[in-house]
């Protein structure tokens, strides 16, 4: 799950990282009145959960609190277009007002689980302010790393090794040492996949705080994080992919015409890989995974139905526990309850796969049967093309 | 023969008196798994489908033999029920249960590396030697016995790889899901290490996916270690960079973690990379001929 800079700056501040002086504002007026309070001098800052905001003209100085408002009116309920947003932006509801500060050097700070390690990586660049991704594959000497045992977590030693690399002295070194094991007790602490400081802020004062702020979440400890579960941001995602979680249905939108249904992650994807070998585009992943039931196949119908780009349907199950019977029925039922209009090929296979293409057949419905994946998609390339 | 399970293993299941545990340790009786024992904890002394259950793991090693378990239990309780049984020396751990938090799994992996215990999964459908055992909840009707080994990272992708070598003539020595998260127990490459030294596996069939870099790494062994033919297919080849595509570890990554990647590691190791996912049986015959 992720999560908006001015959450993960809360989140943060708990664990005694610090961060600039801000509050969050969904108005003009209360951008000012924050202004007020801790400006003159501020900082509005769009929150949307891409990145890339200030290109995008998401993020202003504003010397008054006079013009902190002028801004926060121009920033709130604009459509932000960033190169993580796609071409249809993101509406901004709220600004995060923050005080300005006498930037002297701007670093970078991250952690991560390393999956081949199987640890988490602490990882610092000299090179704040740009995309890591971008450090790493030009100038890797310029990242340092230090490896987390999980038995013991991050060590004194490791935060002093990371600060002394940067460069860093006397009371920001200090300063650094504090902010580094600060932000591993927040990442572990909360069950982060994700604790991103870029930039981390040297102030000309000799000062370190965070002055962006990222943090994403394992979705499978959140159950156990009921504050940071809280956080979640509905307007952020997909509607349709919302309402496919209700269900516990797998559904990720995506931009072709061909949906599918398929249970069990990966051959959904293969499922969406085939499609395109065959010449066609998927319309989305869908898993309806392993405990799927008849009323969980008239559900994820009615979300594949639900996006108007869908001209075909590849049904692709391979039942084992599932029963093919039972997807066969709710198939049909679907159909009939949905009044399907879009020219739906079925391939089923495993427990029950005769039965289950005899309430196909029996129900007097047009649908396209196929004996493989293969044929399933060469089969529902050219119908979306009718 | 066969790698990790055969006619000899004789099975605990962890969270047995659950619904999900109840009906896989049925089904897993009906396949002919030898299943020797149960544990809930608090209801030792109890019978379940004729089975006897403990309290503790260690009770069933003692009293029944069990050197294996399947863990059925809820999420926040797996690693804990994964420790327990590797603690009392089960040697093969297979666990079930999807939803483990990473850190609980960074946890079990640091408890592991002390302990001579295996652990397949978690979120596996777990392992199938044919005709001998199944740990898991795979459909057992869809395989045979024979000399293709399978490893994947996946549930019915899985299945529909040993129903393609199946029409192809050929039959399985064990098929193992390694699990979709992020971080699981045995990957790739310990497994490859048992089915080279396997008389009866003749080929394997690799199922990847996108996210992380098991693949690449299982292609760097293939290449200087693995003699035996290899097939692989990586699923995710029109995945959608940052998002999480179902499993847990499906997911590219700051542009790392590609099918594209895969594949091309894979084919640099000398591995047939079916492009297709209905061409892992073909591939196969092919590479056996």
């Amino acid at each position: 799950m992720k999560i908006h800079e001015f959450q993960a700056k809360q989140i943060l501040r708990k664990f005694g990282v610090k961060t600039p002086k801000g509050e969050v504002a969904e108005t003009p007026a209360k951008a000012r009145e924050i202004a007020e309070r801790i400006g003159p001098k501020v900082v509005v800052k769009a929150q949307i959960h891409a990145g890339g905001r200030g290109k995008g003209g998401g993020v202003k100085l504003a010397q008054t609190p006079e013009e902190a408002e002028t801004l926060a009116s121009r920033i709130i309920g604009m459509n932000l277009v960033t190169h993580q947003t796609g071409p249809e932006g993101k509406r901004v509801k709220r600004v995060l007002v923050e005080e300005a500060l006498d930037i002297d050097r701007e670093l970078y700070v991250g952690i991560v689980i390393d999956r081949s390690r199987e640890e988490p990586v602490f990882m610092a660049s000299s090179e704040g302010g740009v995309e890591i991704e971008k450090v790493a594959a030009e100038t890797p000497e310029l990242i340092f790393k230090q490896y987390i045992n999980p038995a013991v977590g991050f060590q004194s030693f490791q935060a002093r090794q990371l600060a002394f690399k940067l460069g860093l002295e006397g009371t920001t070194f200090k300063q650094a040492v504090k902010f580094f094991s600060a932000l591993y007790k927040a990442f572990q602490s909360s069950d982060a996949s994700l604790a991103e400081i870029n930039p981390l802020l040297i102030t000309k004062q000799g000062d370190v705080l965070a002055l962006d702020a990222k943090m994403n979440f394992d979705d499978n400890a959140l159950p156990r994080h009921p504050d940071i579960q809280e956080m979640r941001d509905l307007d952020e995602e997909d509607p349709l992919e919302v309402e496919a979680s209700e269900f516990n249905l797998n559904y990720i939108k995506l931009d072709g015409d061909v949906g599918c249904m398929v249970n069990g992650a990966g051959l959904a994807m293969a499922t969406m890989d085939i499609i395109k070998y065959s010449g066609g585009t998927p319309a989305n992943f869908l898993d309806v995974g392993g405990g799927v039931s008849e009323e969980a196949v008239k559900n994820a119908f009615r979300i594949l139905v639900s996006d108007a780009d869908v001209k075909a349907a590849l049904v692709n199950i391979f039942g084992g526990i599932v029963r093919c019977d039972m997807v066969a029925s709710g198939i049909v039922k679907a159909a009939k309850e949905l009044d399907l209009k879009i020219p739906i090929v079925v391939r089923l296979e495993g427990t029950n796969v005769d039965l289950g293409k005899q309430i196909l057949e029996e129900s007097g419905l047009e649908f396209y049967p196929a004996a493989g994946m293969a044929e399933a998609a060469e089969k529902v390339v050219p119908l979306t093309k009718l | 023969m066969s790698i990790l399970i055969d006619g000899k293993t004789r099975v605990v299941v962890q969270g047995i008196t659950g619904s999900e545990g109840t009906f896989h340790t049925g089904k897993m009786q009906e396949y002919g798994s030898n299943v020797v024992a149960g544990v809930t904890p608090g209801k030792g002394g109890q019978s379940h489908l004729n089975i006897p259950v403990f309290n503790t793991v260690e009770e069933a090693v003692r009293m029944e033999g069990a050197n294996a378990a399947a863990v059925f239990v809820p999420p926040f309780f797996a690693a804990d029920a994964i420790m327990e049984a590797a603690e009392a020396g089960v040697e093969l751990v297979v666990c079930i249960t999807e939803g483990l938090p990473t850190f609980d799994m960074i946890k079990v992996k640091q408890f592991l590396s002390s302990k001579s215990c295996r652990l397949i999964g978690p979120n596996t459908p777990g392992v199938i030697s044919p005709g001998k055992c199944k740990i898991g909840i795979m459909p057992g009707h869809i395989h045979t016995p024979g000399s293709i080994g399978i490893i994947s990272r996946s549930g019915t992708l899985t299945y529909e790889a040993v129903q393609q070598v199946s029409l192809q003539g050929y039959g399985q020595s064990t098929a193992i899901g390694i699990g979709g998260d992020p971080i699981v127990g045995l990957k790739y490459i310990d497994l490859l290490k048992l089915f080279k030294a396997d008389p009866d596996t003749d080929a394997v069939v690799l199922i990847g996916e996108i996210g992380g870099s098991a693949e690449e790494e299982a292609a760097e062994f293939i290449k200087t270690e693995f003699p035996k033919p290899v097939v692989a297919f990586i699923a995710g080849q029109t995945a959608p960079p940052g998002r999480r595509m179902g499993h847990a570890g499906a997911i590219i990554a700051g542009g790392k973690g590609t099918a594209k990647e895969k594949m091309a590691a894979l084919e640099h190791a000398g591995v047939l990379v079916a492009k297709s996912p209905s061409e892992m049986g073909i591939k196969i015959k092919e590479a056996l001929s």
